[in-house]
């Protein structure tokens, strides 16, 4: 007896029915008057936002003939996705603005890459995780190929289509071995037959080199990270805004489902792959990124790294290192909104502030916001009080309870080498004197919320409890472990 | 030997910790370049709230217990167990009131000077100060990690905002080289929690833990502390630090932030790991040997007064650890008595440089000479600190380097002949280095033009030299305090974990 439960998926209903009704009203829209569009969109991710909550329940059920996971993980990581989409249209309306992306199409395709992250969040089944992927890389992709006047968007736009595509394919293939070797492609099925000890091994771990290896691509791990900085340097800072953050939640869920579901029996094998990525990762990615000096690039770099961290907790193969990769991937998306957002506020009309030095004497231009870009250096940094440093505290603490204190060891000097690059930032900030005396404008929603982004981040490094705590919860009431 | 904690009503340790935080906070809120005046007074209401705050510890303080005293305690993170744990002993108390006090000292000193963002600098002190305050009356890890790290981030800007020429690479490596040891360090609590399921600090001291984990967890804490003392041969980030920073952040940075690293010793590792101690005495004893006769002659050879003093800083800071690893009572005592004593002489020292350069713009040493024939009154105070510096009895530098090498001859003469050769290098680049600045005919038409003491000036050297001369003839109520809590100390050390 198939089940459907609908309100497992009210959010995602709520988002396809909105994104479809902001499709059509735009087309009725002037280009003055696009704000109408900007504000309904806003309305359908806080009426998905209610939904997620709303629908959640403390014991995990399964919806859609167990197609569509319903637990809390799944309500909790939407809530946060929904938050993190609409912040990043905030803190891009203005940059949007002046370069012509301030369309229709902008809003529809983030509201499409959102549900396709809510699928992947929630799938029960390869099918719909793979599906949920899908959507989301193809409205990214879309969305970075908006910006046509941009050799470089353009330029990043093939690139991340090649390079996702490969991946979207060798993650199918790794897939299609699985479900070769167990029979099923249903996640709570195939974890079975793992326990079990079902299926031919040799298949089992070629498949699994592959999954891996497709989820290191869309996280941009190291040796699959080429991508990382040409996109995020190349696509305009509000598609690279959305693009290193909501995503990253949904990429945990998806590592959390496939890997540490399913794939949960294979945990041995899956491990000692994932310290390699990890090593790599945070060693690579901080060294490079020292050499940049293009902010973006800097950032893509730092991405590459935190997600090296992301996978050290990971890889601890048990609740608490999940609930630590849980928390640094809220943190990081935290830290990565008031990132970008800060660049797009120095940005202007045929300015874009995605150099360092363009962020030289802020503090001679406006205290406060060199103070916001400093939580959020010390923040990536990992110094205390700041919740970056507790996201680092949390994976750390599960590698060493795990028995890695070597690699905590390696992860710490890392970050070591990482304060370096986020302390040059702080320093042209604050040591160096102004060359750009151009007021710093913009809207006042665009202020608050970035000042609370900014101050959440020091809120959540002084009392990180409730969101640590969250995790604790969000993943015990899912019954995945 | 237990470690139970006896409390009482006023959170007086919260209060150190947060009266100057939320005045620093007040001071960014209210004062901007333009009214400078205003948080200058501010900050001044401050420190002199923050200092008053302190001092009810010393009056209540019972040095008969060696229980944790002052103790408050609340739930901050129970994912990980940590809580928001704070108390004194004999061993921190002294330290919160003489940063308190330094604080005060600091902003005073800045008064006039500091003309660019005035707001942020006394800001930047006096969340500094709170946020040492609380390394030193933690008795959570996470808690005194917290403090210990986020500390580095007013220094950094202090050095790199207001600093001199080549602030930017000092700031950097500043920050760098106390973050590689407390990286680790942060490796080493994380650790002991998963070993013993709780961040209590007082706990750590009970977990009985094998002699190879006991050396890996001292390197991590040691490199940590090593480095914020510092000891040769990480010291090096020091006498770069000093000539940059302000003369305000040359004094926390001496007289404070080089304590803490001290104070990690005995809090830390000393309880924590006492057979890794025990066992790496030699090494930590020869680094110390080290710093004091090496660092003695680097300092000699110095051309800039500031750096000379930051040598001197680190021969001086290897006395205190030569005294907390020879295990005796006279020892660790002498070491903590020498911790105090360098806050003030140094302080002191860097002040009256700061004097100097008020008006000159420069600490090099032969841009200086004659200096006493424009400016008397300061000649006769640099004098007098200078003899602190060199160890004079009667003043507080003699009895904590008398304490240790009494110590140190007791577990081995020639040990505490090498040791005593501070008293003689001490002297020489000290003395050498006033008789250049100060003696001699006006080198110059800058040292002709000198002015004396301002009434802000001598009032403030005034107060420290009184503090010196007070520590030098009467040091017992300060040894009083300390010497329960340094017995129950040794008993710690002396209880092998293995």
């Amino acid at each position: 007896m198939p089940t459907v439960n609908f309100s497992a998926v009210l959010p995602e209903i709520v988002l396809l029915c909105g994104a479809s009704a902001v499709l059509l009203v735009d087309l009725f829209v002037s280009d003055t008057r696009r704000h109408v569009s900007f504000w309904m969109t806003q309305v359908v991710l806080a009426i998905a936002a209610w939904a997620s909550l709303a629908t959640m329940q403390p014991l995990p059920g399964t919806a859609f003939s167990g197609m569509v996971a319903d637990d809390m993980l799944a309500d909790t990581l939407k809530f946060m996705s929904c938050v993190a989409v609409s912040l990043a249209l905030f803190y891009s309306r203005s940059y949007c603005g002046a370069r012509g992306l301030f369309r229709g199409e902008t809003f529809v395709l983030t509201l499409f890459a959102l549900l396709g992250m809510m699928v992947m969040i929630a799938a029960g089944s390869f099918v719909t995780l793979y599906l949920g992927l899908e959507l989301l890389a193809l409205c990214l992709y879309a969305m970075v190929a908006m910006y046509r006047t941009s050799n470089a968007a353009s330029e990043a736009a093939m690139k991340y289509f090649v390079l996702g595509a490969l991946a979207s394919g060798i993650l199918l293939y790794g897939m299609s071995m699985i479900y070769g070797a167990t029979g099923s492609l249903d996640i709570a099925t195939v974890a079975r037959a793992l326990a079990a000890e079902r299926g031919n091994r040799t298949i089992l771990l070629f498949g699994l080199v592959f999954v891996v290896s497709g989820i290191a691509f869309k996280l941009g791990a190291v040796p699959y990270h080429m991508w990382v900085p040409d996109v995020y340097d190349g696509a305009p800072t509000a598609m690279t805004l959305l693009i290193g953050t909501a995503p990253k939640l949904a990429a945990f869920a998806f590592m959390l489902r496939l890997l540490g579901v399913a794939l949960g029996g294979l945990w041995f094998d899956w491990q000692g792959m994932l310290i390699i990525l990890a090593l790599l990762s945070m060693v690579f990615g901080n060294v490079v990124a020292i050499a940049q000096t293009n902010i973006k690039r800097m950032l893509a770099y730092s991405s590459i790294a935190n997600m090296g961290f992301l996978l050290m907790g990971f890889l601890a193969a048990n609740p608490n290192g999940y609930s630590a990769a849980m928390f640094y991937a809220i943190a990081y998306v935290l830290t990565s909104l008031a990132s970008f957002g800060m660049i797009m506020l120095l940005s202007r009309d045929g300015f874009e502030a995605d150099r360092i030095e363009d962020f030289k004497g802020l503090n001679q231009r406006s205290p406060w916001w060199a103070f916001m870009m400093l939580l959020v250096m010390f923040s990536l940094a990992g110094i205390p009080p700041t919740v970056g440093f507790y996201a680092k505290f949390t994976v750390i603490q599960a590698a060493v309870d795990a028995g890695f204190v070597w690699l905590a060891v390696v992860a710490v000097m890392a970050s070591l080498v990482g304060a370096f690059y986020y302390l040059r930032v702080v320093k042209v900030m604050y040591f160096d004197n102004a060359t750009d005396t151009e007021p710093i404008e913009a809207r006042t929603d665009n202020r608050a919320l970035l000042s609370a982004n900014g101050l959440a981040l020091l809120v959540f490094g002084i009392l990180p409890q409730p969101l640590l705590g969250l995790c604790v919860v969000a993943l015990a009431h899912s019954g995945l472990l | 030997m237990v470690d139970s904690l006896t409390s009482t009503t006023m959170p007086y340790l919260s209060l150190a910790i947060w009266v100057p935080i939320v005045t620093g906070l007040a001071v960014l809120a209210v004062g901007s370049d333009r009214d400078a005046g205003t948080a200058r007074r501010i900050a001044l209401i401050g420190a002199i709230v923050g200092l008053l705050v302190t001092l009810p510890l010393w009056q209540h303080f019972d040095p008969a217990t060696t229980d944790m005293q002052f103790v408050e305690r609340a739930d901050w993170i129970p994912r990980f167990d940590i809580h928001y744990l704070l108390g004194v002993d004999g061993i921190s108390m002294l330290f919160v009131i003489l940063n308190s006090l330094m604080t005060l000292v600091v902003i005073w000193s800045a008064w006039e000077v500091i003309q660019v963002r005035v707001a942020q600098y006394m800001a930047a002190f006096l969340i500094q100060s709170g946020l040492i305050n609380g390394a030193f009356v933690a008795l959570d890890g996470i808690l005194f990690y917290t403090f210990f790290e986020a500390m580095l981030i007013p220094m950094y800007l202090i050095i790199g905002i207001w600093g001199g020429p080549n602030r930017v690479y000092a700031a950097v490596k500043f920050f760098l080289y106390t973050l590689l040891g407390s990286l680790l360090m942060l490796v080493a609590l994380i650790y002991l929690y998963n070993v013993s399921e709780t961040f209590s600090i007082l706990e750590w001291y009970r977990v009985p833990l094998a002699l190879d984990v006991q050396v890996l967890l001292f390197i991590a804490f040691f490199l940590s502390f090593a480095v914020k003392v510092p000891m040769w041969p990480v010291h090096t980030w020091l006498p770069d630090a000093h000539p940059e920073a302000p003369t305000g952040g040359s004094v926390i940075l001496a007289a404070i932030t080089l304590k803490i690293g001290a104070y990690g010793f005995v809090r830390f590792i000393l309880p924590i790991v006492p057979d890794a101690s025990h066992y790496l005495s030699g090494f930590v004893i020869a680094l110390s040997l080290i710093a004091i006769v090496y660092i003695g002659f680097v300092a000699l050879m110095q051309a800039d007064m500031k750096r000379l003093i930051a040598y001197s800083s680190i021969a001086h800071m290897g006395f205190v650890t030569l005294g907390f690893f020879l295990f005796s009572q006279l020892g660790m005592e002498g070491g903590l008595v020498q911790m105090i004593s360098h806050g003030f002489i140094s302080a002191a020292m860097f002040l009256c440089v700061g004097v100097m350069y008020d008006r000159m713009h420069t600490h090099r040493i032969a841009d200086y000479g004659g200096v006493v024939n424009t400016m008397p009154r300061f000649a006769a105070f640099m004098m007098f600190f200078s003899m602190a510096n060199a160890g004079l009895p009667a003043t507080s530098g003699f009895v904590g380097e008398f304490m240790v090498i009494l110590a140190s001859v007791k577990v081995n003469f020639w040990l505490g002949f090498t040791a005593a050769t501070i008293m003689i290098l001490g002297a020489a680049y000290t003395l050498w280095m006033y008789k250049r600045v100060i003696y001699g005919a006006i080198a110059n038409d800058g040292v002709k033009a000198l002015t004396d003491l301002n009434r802000r000036e001598f009032w403030m050297l005034a107060s420290v030299a009184a503090l010196v001369l007070w520590m030098g003839v009467w040091p017992k109520p300060f040894i009083d305090v300390m010497h329960a809590s340094v017995a129950n100390l040794l008993a710690h050390v002396a209880n092998s974990k293995l």
